[in-house]
């Protein structure tokens, strides 16, 4: 069994969480003795920064400038995105669970099979036809089983639930799945090259591929996700019904926004209106420009602490009520609350990494350990 | 010449991240017919959907038609990084309605399957 990404996020503590539940599963059940391997996938700050300081430059993805000591130390932590390299390690080390830190969805399949000496192309195209399940199957489900197997110089993959079917479409399909691009896969180590895959139907549920390349890269590069802590947040929510007010609902935001300016200061802070039943959805990418008849907006006070966050989403969203339009009939208050407070939310964060950094052995980003689990 | 929605011609029109910087659209059509008629009717362009979001050129990163799942698939930048505070789709999955309304003009001979 294989898992990358453990929590989600692959941070080392997800990762010691998850052996550990592996451990404590096989001490309840009284499993014979079996091997656990792990990998951690956190990059430290100081790597990074010698990186820089060496003029070993942290390229951005899609636009973003090269990655600075400044924004580093405002990144709270950082994770390096593993490819087969860790995973093919703690295989040849005898690991019968892998738990992983943060990987690429399709390095998780594609090392199994390279582990076994299947081909490159091949090995990483089965990685990521499989990597959400059924999403390569018809018709649409929850991510139910599939099966896929390399036979013969292609990959055969094969719907499990007796409802789908893998056709030519649906598999050539998930390659477009949260991709900017369906014929390349970036992975670290190379490129996955799908432009010149064929797609076959081979049976009622199952399709073969053949064609896909895999292209190595020289010195490879490995993708770094991280965020950066933005403040303390709060969350408030107001109501309006009046069509006048609707219809001047950016001056009664306006109105609020006075009031906290006057309050905490032009910076420091951030103040979020979203507005639903106008644009809440879309903001600016919205092409309906007619409002509804009943609008709920949004307020997100964003603070260095959480007493400063909770009373400027209270200024922002209170001060909606006390906002007075010249030729409004009521006048005993603009809003409708469903709760007269602002509620706790989790901290806000940005995403201060999404860059790559260039490493002479992949595994230098991704220590591994060795556990024993059962009895 | 006979006019249909987009969502009475597509099997599947979504939206999602497409990483953290952007978003990306799929539009995916039953059969090799369907998707040679749209495709050739102009309707789902790089141009209309620059027109349809509002959208300067440069935030169209990707403009693809993938003939193996008979799709056309576009990408964009976004503003502020997906879960930025007052990002009002984190995931990008609710910004493709805007395509299922685009009308599309075909030839009166173009027998396309009901769509029910």
């Amino acid at each position: 069994m294989i898992i990358g990404s453990a929590g989600d996020t692959g941070t080392n503590s997800r990762v010691d969480l998850y052996v550990g539940i592996i451990q404590e599963l096989a001490r309840k059940h009284n499993l014979p003795k079996f091997r656990v391997g792990s990998f951690y996938s956190e990059v430290s700050r100081d790597y990074l920064r010698a990186k820089i300081r060496a003029g070993d430059t942290i390229e951005g993805l899609e636009g973003r400038p090269a990655l600075t000591e400044a924004e580093l130390d405002a990144t709270a932590r950082v994770v390096g995105m593993a490819g087969v390299h860790p995973f093919m390690e703690l295989l040849d080390r005898g690991a019968d669970v892998i738990i992983g830190g943060r990987s690429s969805d399709s390095a998780i399949f594609a090392a199994a099979a390279l582990h076994r000496g299947y081909d490159e192309g091949l090995s990483y195209y089965l990685g990521k036809v499989l990597e959400c399940a059924s999403f390569c199957a018809e018709p649409y489900g929850g991510k139910e089983t599939v099966l896929g197997e390399i036979v013969d110089g292609g990959v055969h993959v094969t719907a499990m639930h007796p409802d789908q079917r893998c056709t030519v479409a649906s598999v050539a399909g998930h390659a477009m799945y949260e991709r900017s691009n369906p014929n390349y896969e970036f992975v670290a180590g190379g490129m996955l090259d799908m432009s010149r895959c064929h797609y076959e139907q081979l049976a009622e549920k199952t399709t073969r591929v053949t064609g896909p390349r895999f292209v190595p890269i020289g010195r490879v590069r490995v993708k770094l996700e991280g965020a950066a802590k933005v403040g303390e947040r709060y969350i408030g929510m107001a109501a309006v019904r009046d069509p006048y007010t609707i219809a001047n609902i950016d001056t009664v935001i306006g109105w609020a926004r006075q009031q906290v300016r006057e309050r905490f200061g032009e910076t420091g802070y951030e103040l979020h209106y979203t507005v639903y039943g106008r644009d809440g959805v879309m903001g600016p990418l919205e092409p309906v420009r007619t409002p509804a008849h009943e609008l709920c907006i949004v307020v997100q006070g964003v603070a260095p602490t959480r007493e400063m966050a909770e009373e400027l989403c209270m200024t922002g969203t209170r001060q909606m009520f006390y906002a007075r339009l010249p030729n409004v009939k009521g006048t005993a208050g603009s809003m409708a609350f469903v709760i007269d407070e602002v509620l706790p939310a989790s901290p806000a964060y940005r995403w201060s990494v999404n860059h790559t950094v260039g490493v002479d052995d992949p595994m230098e980003l991704f220590p591994t350990h060795m556990h024993d689990a059962g009895v | 010449m006979q006019t249909r929605k987009l969502h009475e011609l597509a099997k599947t029109i979504r939206s999602k991240n497409a990483g953290v910087d952007r978003i990306t659209f799929d539009i995916i059509f039953r059969d090799r017919r369907t998707y040679d008629a749209v495709r050739h009717s102009g309707a789902v362009s790089r141009e209309a959907v620059l027109a349809l979001y509002g959208l300067p050129e440069a935030r169209l990163t990707d403009f693809v038609e993938f003939d193996p799942a008979f799709a056309i698939k576009f990408t964009i930048a976004r503003l502020r990084p997906s879960g930025s505070a007052g990002d009002p789709d984190i995931f990008g999955a609710q910004q493709y309605a805007p395509l299922l309304d685009i009308d599309v003009t075909l030839p009166d001979n173009e027998p396309l399957d009901d769509p029910a």
